[in-house]
C-alpha cells in the first residue's frame, strides 16, 4: 500500500484504485480537540483540491481537500459520534473518506512519508 | 497587522513561552491562544478547579477629579454614582446614535475610578475619557501594571493562601491587598461565569506572582481560546463581535445595565435613540442559540427562519466544552427572539436546525456572600 501526503497535511493511502483519506498527525496536533467532522456524501465526485471534509475544533473550522480526483465510495460514519478519533488515531481509525481514484498518476506528485516529515520540520 | 516588530508583549511573555504557549497576535499583543493541554482541557480545568489568565493587554485607567463618578456618567449610561466605594459595575461607552463604542468595568474607589477597558479599544476609550472629561477629571493609564484573572471554583481557596482577606469579598467588589509583597488591586470578578478574581499587579512583580500561583496544585495557565469558549458558555458578550458601534444596548440585551435613574435623566450619549428603542422594542435582538447536532456555527453564519429567509447572523459561535455541544449567540428579529423559537443556521450552504435559547448556557457561579 502506498501512503502519500499533501502540503495541506492530508494523507492518502492506496489499495487497488481505492484511496483512504485523512489528516496527518501533525495536522491534528495543530488543530487541537476535534469536535465535529463534516464528511462528504457517498457518490460525490471530487476534483483534485475540492473540499472533501471540514474539521471543526473548539476554536475554528478547517477544510480538508481531496488530494486527488475521484468518487467518494465510503465515509467514516463513526466520526459523527466520536470526532475525537481524529485526535487519537488520525492516520488510522480517524480516516474521513474513501475515493475511487480517477487517475492513479496524480499520486506521483504527492510526498512520501520521509519527504512529508522533512516538509513538516521545515515549517518550524 | 501581524508585523512581529509591532506586536507588544505583556510582562508574562517569557512565562507563556516557557509554559509552551502557542502565541498569536491579538489586539496588537502577542498572546497565548492555548498551552499544550489544549482549549478543551483548559476550559474544563477552569470550570473544575482554577485557571490563570493573562489579560494584561486590557487597558487599566484611573480617572481622578472632584466628582469622577458624576463626570463619567456623561459618557455612559451606567449608574456609577450609585456605587459605594469598593463596588464595581459593567457598563459601556455609547455614541450619539446609541451605538456601543466599548464595554468596560468601572470600580469606584475612595478618591477615584478604576476602569478596565478592552485591549482593542483602549486608545479610543482613553481619548473619549480625556476629551469628554476635560476640565473635570484627569485620565491616567496604568501602563506599569499587569492584569491577570484567576477563575474557577478553587480560585478563592487558592488566592486566600496568599491573602486571607479575599475569601469574604463578594462578587463585583474591590480591595487593595498585599499579595507576595506586591500592592495589588483585587476584584472579585471575571469573564468566565465562574467565581474568581482579577488581580492588577505591578508589572515588575507579575512574573513572580504568577509563577507562585501556578505552583499551587489547582491552578493551570489558560489561553485566550478557552477564555473565549468560557465566556460564550456564560452568555457574555465579546466587544467587536457581539457588540459593535452599530448595536445599541437595547439590541444587545443589556438593558439591565441601564439603571432607572439614568433612563429618567436621559443624559448619556445616544439617550434619545436608546429610550425610544426601549419604548418601541428593537428591530433586532441578541439571543442565545443552540444548534442541533454537533456542528458548530461560527461567527458570520447566516440565520434563517423556517421558510429559509435570512433574518440575522451569528456573532459568536463555537463548541462549548462544558455543554459538549455547539453554542452561539447572534441577532434575530425581535418577533423571533423568544427562547424555543425554531430557526435554521446556514452552515456551509446547508440549513441546519437550531433553537433560540436562554443564556447563560452554563450556570454562572459567582460568589455573593454567605
Amino acid at each position: 500500500m502506498t501512503k502519500k501526503y499533501t502540503e495541506d497535511h492530508e494523507w492518502i493511502s492506496l489499495d487497488g484504485d481505492i484511496a483512504t483519506v485523512g489528516i496527518s498527525n501533525y495536522a491534528q496536533e495543530q488543530l487541537g480537540d476535534v469536535v465535529f467532522v463534516e464528511v462528504p456524501e457517498v457518490g460525490a465526485e471530487m476534483g483534485k483540491g475540492d473540499e472533501l471534509a471540514v474539521v471543526e475544533s473548539v476554536k475554528a473550522a478547517s477544510e480538508v481537500y481531496a488530494p486527488v480526483a475521484g468518487e467518494v465510495t465510503e465515509v467514516n460514519e463513526d466520526l459523527e459520534a466520536n470526532p475525537s478519533m481524529v485526535n487519537e488515531d488520525s492516520e488510522g481509525s480517524g480516516w474521513f473518506a474513501k475515493l475511487k481514484v480517477a487517475d492513479l498518476g496524480e499520486l506521483d506528485a504527492l510526498m512520501d512519508e520521509a519527504a512529508y516529515q522533512d516538509y513538516v520540520k521545515g515549517l518550524g | 497587522m501581524s508585523d512581529p516588530q509591532q506586536t507588544l508583549r505583556t510582562a508574562l511573555y517569557d512565562l507563556h513561552l516557557e509554559l509552551g504557549g502557542k502565541m498569536v497576535p491579538f489586539a496588537g499583543y502577542d498572546m497565548p491562544v492555548q498551552y499544550p493541554a489544549g482549549i478543551m482541557k483548559e476550559h474544563l480545568h477552569t470550570r473544575e478547579a482554577a485557571g490563570l489568565f493573562d489579560v494584561s493587554h486590557m487597558g487599566q485607567v484611573v480617572i481622578k477629579g472632584a466628582d469622577p463618578a458624576k463626570s463619567i456618567e456623561k459618557l455612559l449610561p451606567g449608574d456609577i454614582q450609585g456605587l459605594e466605594t469598593g463596588q464595581m459595575r459593567y457598563s459601556f461607552l455609547t455614541n450619539e446614535a446609541g451605538g456601543i463604542l466599548d464595554d468596560l468595568i468601572v470600580t469606584r474607589r475612595k478618591n477615584d475610578l478604576f476602569v478596565v477597558v478592552n485591549a482593542a479599544c483602549k486608545e479610543q476609550d482613553i481619548e473619549i475619557f480625556k476629551s469628554g472629561l476635560a476640565g473635570e477629571a484627569t485620565v491616567e493609564v496604568l501602563s506599569d501594571r499587569s492584569l491577570v484573572a484567576l477563575q474557577g471554583p478553587k480560585a478563592a481557596d487558592v488566592l486566600a493562601r496568599f491573602n486571607a482577606d479575599v475569601a469574604t469579598m463578594s462578587f463585583m467588589t474591590y480591595q487593595e491587598l498585599e499579595i507576595l509583597g506586591a500592592h495589588c488591586f483585587v476584584t472579585r470578578s471575571g469573564y468566565t461565569g465562574e467565581d474568581g478574581y482579577e488581580i492588577s499587579m505591578p508589572s515588575d512583580q507579575a512574573d513572580m506572582i504568577c509563577r507562585k500561583l501556578l505552583a499551587e496544585n489547582e491552578v493551570e495557565a489558560i489561553g485566550l481560546g478557552a477564555r473565549d469558549s468560557l465566556r460564550l458558555e456564560a452568555g457574555l458578550c465579546l466587544y467587536g463581535h457581539d457588540l459593535t458601534e452599530k448595536t445599541t444596548p437595547v439590541q444587545g440585551t443589556l438593558l439591565w445595565a441601564i439603571a432607572k435613574r439614568r433612563r429618567e435623566e436621559a443624559n448619556f450619549p445616544g439617550a434619545d435613540v436608546i429610550l425610544k428603542e426601549i419604548a418601541e422594542k428593537p428591530a433586532m435582538k441578541r439571543v442565545g442559540i443552540l444548534p442541533e447536532g454537533r456542528a458548530p456555527a461560527r461567527e458570520h453564519t447566516e440565520i434563517a427562519d423556517m421558510d429559509g429567509n435570512i433574518i440575522g447572523e451569528i456573532t459568536s459561535g463555537g463548541f462549548g466544552p462544558t455543554l459538549q455541544a455547539p453554542v452561539a449567540m447572534g441577532y434575530v428579529p425581535f418577533a423571533l427572539s423568544q427562547p424555543g423559537t425554531e430557526i435554521q443556521l446556514m452552515v456551509r450552504g446547508k440549513a441546519r436546525p437550531a433553537k433560540v435559547a436562554k443564556m447563560p448556557f452554563v450556570e454562572q457561579r459567582y460568589y455573593r456572600g454567605e
